[in-house]
């Protein structure tokens, strides 16, 4: 199963912080959620949304690293423009959302496994 | 000098072949690394990442190799004094060295244990710090290859075979 990006959008309220010319080709299977970076390049997958309140350019360096395609931010957190100009850069989605990483992971799973 | 070696089992033969044919590499690049530096770290690792699929390597090694050069990037510089990356590509595998000017490690064998860590409040900030650096080098890396004491250069080695 898997869903396009923007109908997690929809529904945690979310805000797109890069540039939007591709959202519909970002289609999401699984998420990750983890605020270190070492257990994200050593557990997550390819094509994951990770959720993480961490805002640092390593996160970018991270996702990059991983393949991972989007990250979405919990509790309102703002990367710097530095952050969204490198993901524009690597081609990394960022979403940011008031929701909290409980409230978002929940949400994903709905979304992915209906019934 | 304490030495730790990790060779997994898939790549036993081809690291015995490449020990043995000593070949020349097809490309060596090098890299320095900063004290603390994490605004510039990581750079090493993605140019070598996208070296490597330019060269048409599939997107599973490149994930290996880039997780394992990007922790031990971070390594340098934040445990280090600083150092540098030699980067080899051969046809079959890209080689990567990481020698750093200390201080070294006092007790290797703790380093290489899940959850141990000697990371100060910065790096921590950083995301980083949990322990899992070594760890997940061994985990993505045919071969592992780490020499350190205290108060010398600790030197890592990697290889990655295609």
């Amino acid at each position: 199963m898997s869903v396009n990006i923007n109908e997690l959008i929809r529904r945690i309220d979310g805000e797109v912080l890069t540039k939007a010319d591709q959202l519909e080709q970002i289609k999401i299977s699984d998420g990750y959620v983890s605020d270190l970076l070492s257990d994200v390049m050593g557990n997550a997958k390819e094509h994951q949304v990770w959720i993480t309140i961490m805002k640092h350019l390593n996160v970018i360096a991270v996702a990059a690293l991983a393949n991972m395609s989007c990250v979405c931010f919990a509790n309102n957190v703002s990367p710097d423009q530095a952050v969204i100009d490198k993901a524009n850069e690597e081609g990394i989605c960022l979403i940011k959302s008031p929701f909290s990483t409980f409230e978002i992971a929940g949400n994903l799973y709905q979304l992915l496994h209906k019934g | 000098m304490a030495v730790y070696c990790n060779i997994s089992e898939d790549a036993q033969q081809k690291y015995e072949h490449f020990t043995k044919e000593k070949p020349n590499p097809e490309m060596s690049i090098e890299y320095k690394v900063g004290h603390k530096d994490f605004v510039n770290s990581g750079k090493a690792s993605s140019e070598i990442k996208l070296m490597l699929k330019r060269l048409g390597v599939n997107p599973e090694i490149l994930r290996k190799v880039a997780v394992a050069s990007y922790e031990a990037e971070i390594n340098v510089t934040a445990h280090s004094l600083g150092g540098d990356i030699i980067c080899d590509i051969y046809l079959d595998c890209v080689h990567i060295k990481f020698i750093d000017n200390g201080p070294g490690i006092k007790n290797l064998e703790k380093a290489l244990e899940p959850g141990w860590s000697t990371a100060d409040d910065l790096v921590r900030e950083m995301g980083f710090g949990a322990g899992l650096g070594l760890p997940n080098i061994k985990k993505n890396a045919d071969v592992m290859h780490i020499e350190s004491a205290e108060n010398q250069s600790t030197i890592l080695q990697i290889i990655v075979f295609y």
